[in-house]
């Protein structure tokens, strides 16, 4: 093992050089987290790869989802670029409590999460995607675990949403079981769909799941911020719940240094936005057609010169 | 209360009869299991007919709040406290950069080259060692440490990482692991010789490392990552944390295993105590401590999955994500390159283990240069291939054209599985789940805390004595001051059921293994693929097949908690006395009688020792099996962990504990117990 002594003793001795960018206010790097969903990655390494137009230093970091508000507040991680209102905002508002950390505004994209069914469930059961009809062949979804009731495959329980309660309050035979992790849930559907097996399950968007599957969200009543909180809205007079999920933004969340560090990297995060369409077709890209998330990112740079150099424009 | 007091004072009030049922084994076991099989049948009922809840639930009005404390206290150590005038967190991030600073030499040389300035704008001076002179270097590695087959088996794991286009993550992994084995076995060896030296030392790490090895990880990530920061350097602390326990154990094993003459003879010739211990001591334990460096290895790889959890990255990243896009092929190469890895680390520090001295002192002789060949070729290839390499890039990096994917391959048969033979597990799964599990779980999670908490104290009592008991009580009852009790007996019934499956499987298998070379090899090759295979590799597959639920828990759990069984089973017939087998055999025994009368009543005490690590490796899985979905301990530990909820986390995983310890001491006692009758042991 005497190279490795050799060699890297030379390592040793270039570890704090750095390369001369004048423009910008600090060549430290700015670290983006990155999480394990391929649309996150786009995200944030569009966003990485403006910042570096920009002349700025940027390093991208692998962090758990919710883990990372220790290191957003800690300072050791700067930003996160796609915290989920549906998901994230129990952490949010405690990372945001504490001080340190910030919001950068909304990414443009919208959180749909319902629950969701394959293309073919719609000849066994005809009405889909009416949650009406989605009840009358509740026993199609039975298991031996849930019989009578019909099995209805929910997300984490971390994930809240109300299953059980909207179940509950609307009168429907079905049954929650709680997937452990959203690998789990799409691990199930894949398996159903394989097999044109019944399922239905809580699906969210933007993701590849629903660009890969034929299928449909379930139409319920549409929600509305009095349906979670006054009982008497709605089909069920006496239980709230009684409506579909809500939608909601994806927001942009950083270290609350980052502004004073890097201002301009600071506005040019907030003035980051996408749309739906846009991250749907370039998740479809990198998760279906099996392109590399650098080279979907930098096809919609170099496509969309206009809309990013705005950001970075001061 | 009056029913819990009466409950209480059995053991003190009824000495003598108590006595009596405690010496006989079956009227113990057939009593206790009766009357908990009634209570915890009607003991709902019994709720709704005297309308006392606390039968079967903690009253939350008792339970001292743990975790908000926990909580708080972790808040004030990274925040407030002050050792020497320094901020406690100041102290963790400069033992987090003096780890980082060998990695990140070690990345460079591996992975990232020499590269100058920082983050994207960096150029890069010199590249990473190449693939060519990496494969050089571990081929003559195990040249030097054995033989040529060695070499080759060394030369072909390496090459497989290259081929299978593993590369670059398998050598993050394996700095990661350069880092972390050296840290936690070196770590491991000080305080072994602190704790064999020095009795105080030894009684305090006792009830530690009980814990280190036993809580799972989930629980002291959070915590980590608020000391460590975000990245790899917690992971490698979390590693370090996991991976060190069994060091400590075998250093102290190895040490008390010195031969007394040995010993002697140090003191004899004049050693003061630094020499007689790196002179004498440790050189001549040394064999063993190698085991535990191996150990330490195995451990390492293990921890890669949870690791890259909190932003190590390399092969378990790879696994992770490649299941989070449902490619499981992908996974699955992964996972064999992790496999890979560990075969070719674990060969390499058995064979430097077992290194003769004659070996030693033949590799001693000749000239400088030929003393050196090992190292002084592998640098010569390693430039040799820098130069080659900025002609021939093929060199430097292994060429991506030339690279072989089986991932399609996994996935067309996960599907061709799937769609043919779902619904013949499926009924194999629902009568399972229908007559074993389900009323397992109805018998386990019906038990009322009270009646739980006695008859634990119980069967301690009859394991061990007062001693055992008053440490079970204080166990099981601090999991019931925290309101865990309904959790935990979920624990209990998911590891118990995998349990019972695994030793169903697993100890056949080991009696069987134990007959012959040819079929030993298949099964302990079997056993550890199936142990070092990241768990989550084959997680996934199950869910698709058996859907979310215990059921699939089940299978992961017993796939990881099955080797222990297997070895011990394989080991106890091993080494049965010959002299008891022959003389069943000159007694007339049918190879049937020799087995049923003979060898599986001395296995017995071997059997529980197996039983024994088959529950503490099924409780560790447990967490993993959160992923899948569950309801117990393990569940709430991972939802702590996503709340980066410390206290909860913390709290949670001691219960975890608490259960693990409680099981270790009963099957431990029980077998000592039943060796003495048996005449093996004193």
């Amino acid at each position: 093992m005497n190279i490795i002594g050799a060699i890297g003793a030379g390592a040793l001795a270039l570890t704090t050089a750095g390369a001369a960018f004048a423009e910008v206010e600090s060549t430290d790097p700015i670290r983006l987290t990155l999480h394990d969903w391929s649309g996150q990655l786009l995200t944030t390494t569009i966003m990485g790869k403006v910042l570096e137009e920009a002349g700025y230093n940027v390093e991208y970091v692998q962090a758990d989802y919710i883990a990372q508000f220790a290191g957003l507040k800690t300072g050791d991680l700067h930003v996160a670029m796609e915290i989920w209102e549906t998901t994230g905002r129990e952490a949010m508002d405690e990372a945001f409590a504490t001080g340190n950390v910030v919001s950068f505004g909304p990414t443009g994209m919208d959180a749909i999460e319902e629950w969701w069914f394959p293309a073919y469930m719609k000849e066994i059961c005809p009405g889909l995607p009416d949650w009406q009809a989605l009840n009358d062949c509740a026993q199609e979804f039975a298991t031996a675990e849930t019989a009578p009731f019909g099995r209805y495959l929910g997300g984490p329980v971390t994930w809240g949403g109300f299953d059980e309660e909207r179940i509950e309050s609307l009168g429907m035979d079905f049954e929650v079981v709680h997937a452990g992790t959203d690998a789990a849930l799409f691990a199930e559907l894949e398996s159903a769909y394989q097999r044109q097996a019944p399922i239905v399950l809580w699906l969210y968007s933007p993701h590849w799941a629903p660009a890969k599957y034929e299928g449909e969200f379930v139409d319920f009543p549409d929600f509305e911020p009095a349906c979670y909180e006054d009982p008497s809205w709605g089909i069920n007079p006496d239980m709230a719940y009684d409506c579909g999920k809500p939608t909601g933004n994806i927001w942009k969340v950083g270290w609350s240094g980052v502004a004073e560090k890097w201002p301009g990297a600071a506005a040019a995060i907030e003035a980051f936005t996408l749309d739906n369409a846009a991250m749907g077709d370039m998740v479809g890209k990198v998760d279906l057609d099996g392109q590399e998330v650098d080279a979907v990112a930098q096809e919609w740079l170099d496509a969309h010169k206009d809309v990013w150099s705005a950001w970075i424009a001061d | 209360m009056s029913q819990a007091e009466t409950e209480f004072a059995a053991p003190a009030g009824q000495g003598s009869g108590l006595a009596a049922l405690l010496r006989k084994p079956w009227l113990f076991w057939a009593t206790l299991f009766l009357s908990t099989a009634l209570i915890s049948h009607y003991a709902f009922d019994l709720y709704k007919a005297l309308d006392a809840r606390w039968i079967i639930r903690f009253p939350s009005a008792w339970q001292p709040d743990f975790e908000g404390r926990i909580s708080a206290f972790m808040t004030w150590l990274l925040e407030d406290a002050r050792i020497l005038g320094l901020q406690f967190r100041e102290i963790t991030r400069g033992l987090a950069a003096m780890i980082e600073a060998p990695y990140d030499l070690v990345l460079d040389l591996f992975v990232r080259g020499l590269v100058f300035g920082q983050g994207q704008q960096a150029v890069q001076i010199l590249p990473p060692l190449s693939w060519v002179a990496v494969v050089y270097a571990v081929v003559a590695l195990g040249h030097y440490t054995k033989s040529w087959a060695l070499a080759a088996l060394m030369g072909g794991c390496f090459g497989y990482l290259a081929v299978f286009g593993q590369w670059e993550s398998a050598m993050v992994t394996l700095s990661s692991v350069l880092i972390a084995v050296p840290l936690a076995a070196g770590g491991g060896l000080l305080l072994g010789i602190l704790a064999y030296r020095l009795r105080w030392v030894d009684l305090m790490l006792r009830p530690v490392l009980d814990l280190m090895q036993t809580v799972p990880v989930f629980a002291y990530l959070v915590p980590i990552l608020f000391m460590f920061g975000f990245g790899p350097v917690s992971a490698l602390v979390a590693t370090i944390i996991y991976a060190t326990p069994p060091m400590i154990r075998v250093t102290i094993v190895a040490l008390r295993g010195v031969p007394e003459e040995l010993a002697e003879l140090g003191r004899m010739v004049g050693c003061t105590p630094r020499q007689q211990m790196w002179k004498v001591m440790v050189p001549s334990a040394k064999p063993t401590i190698m085991v535990g460096v191996n150990q330490v290895i195995m451990l390492t790889l293990n921890m890669v999955i949870i690791a890259s959890m909190i932003g190590a990255g390399g092969l378990g990243y790879d696994v992770l994500t490649a299941l989070r896009r449902l490619d499981i092929g992908g996974g699955i190469e992964a996972g064999i390159a992790i496999v890979v890895l560990a075969i070719a680390l674990d060969r390499l520090s058995q064979e430097y283990a077992t290194r003769t001295v004659e070996q030693t002192a033949r590799q001693a002789q000749g000239g400088w240069l030929r003393r050196h060949r090992w190292a002084l070729s592998a640098a010569a290839v390693a430039l040799a291939t820098f130069l080659a390499g900025m002609v021939l890039p093929w060199i430097q990096n292994y060429p991506a054209a030339a690279e072989i994917s089986t991932g399609a391959f996994w996935t067309r048969a996960m599907e061709y599985i799937n769609v043919t033979y779902f619904d013949t597990l499926d009924a194999i799964k629902t009568v399972i789940l229908q007559w074993f599990m389900l009323p397992v779980r109805a018998f386990f999670t019906g038990i009322p805390w009270v009646w739980g908490l006695f008859a634990a104290t119980l069967i301690g009592l009859r394991a061990g004595g007062w001693r055992l008991a008053a440490l079970v009580f204080c166990l099981v009852g601090l999991i019931v001051l925290a309101g865990l009790w309904t959790p935990a007996m979920m624990t209990v019934y998911l590891c118990g059921v995998s349990v019972v499956i695994a030793s169903v499987i697993g100890i056949p298998l080991g009696i069987w293994a134990a007959g012959s070379a040819g079929s030993n090899r298949v099964i302990g090759a079997f056993v550890d693929t199936l142990q070092t295979l990241p768990s989550f590799v084959y997680l996934i597959p199950v869910v698709m097949l058996f859907r979310v639920g215990d059921f699939s828990a089940m299978i992961a759990i017993v796939a990881y908690a099955l080797a222990p069984a297997v070895r011990y089973a394989a080991h106890g017939i091993r080494s049965i006395d010959p002299q008891v087998i022959e003389a069943g055999i000159v007694s007339g025994c049918t190879p049937a009688q020799l087995m049923r009368r003979i060898k599986l009543p001395m296995i017995v005490p071997e059997l529980l020792l197996g039983l024994n690590q088959t529950i503490m490796l099924a409780l560790s899985m447990l967490v993993i099996t959160a992923l899948v979905g569950t309801r117990d301990l393990g569940q709430d530990v991972y939802i702590a962990l996503t709340k980066a909820d410390t206290g909860q986390g913390i709290v949670v995983g001691l219960a975890v504990a608490f259960i693990a310890i409680t099981a270790d001491r009963i099957l431990a006692a029980s077998a000592r117990q039943m060796r003495r009758k048996l005449g093996i042991e004193q």
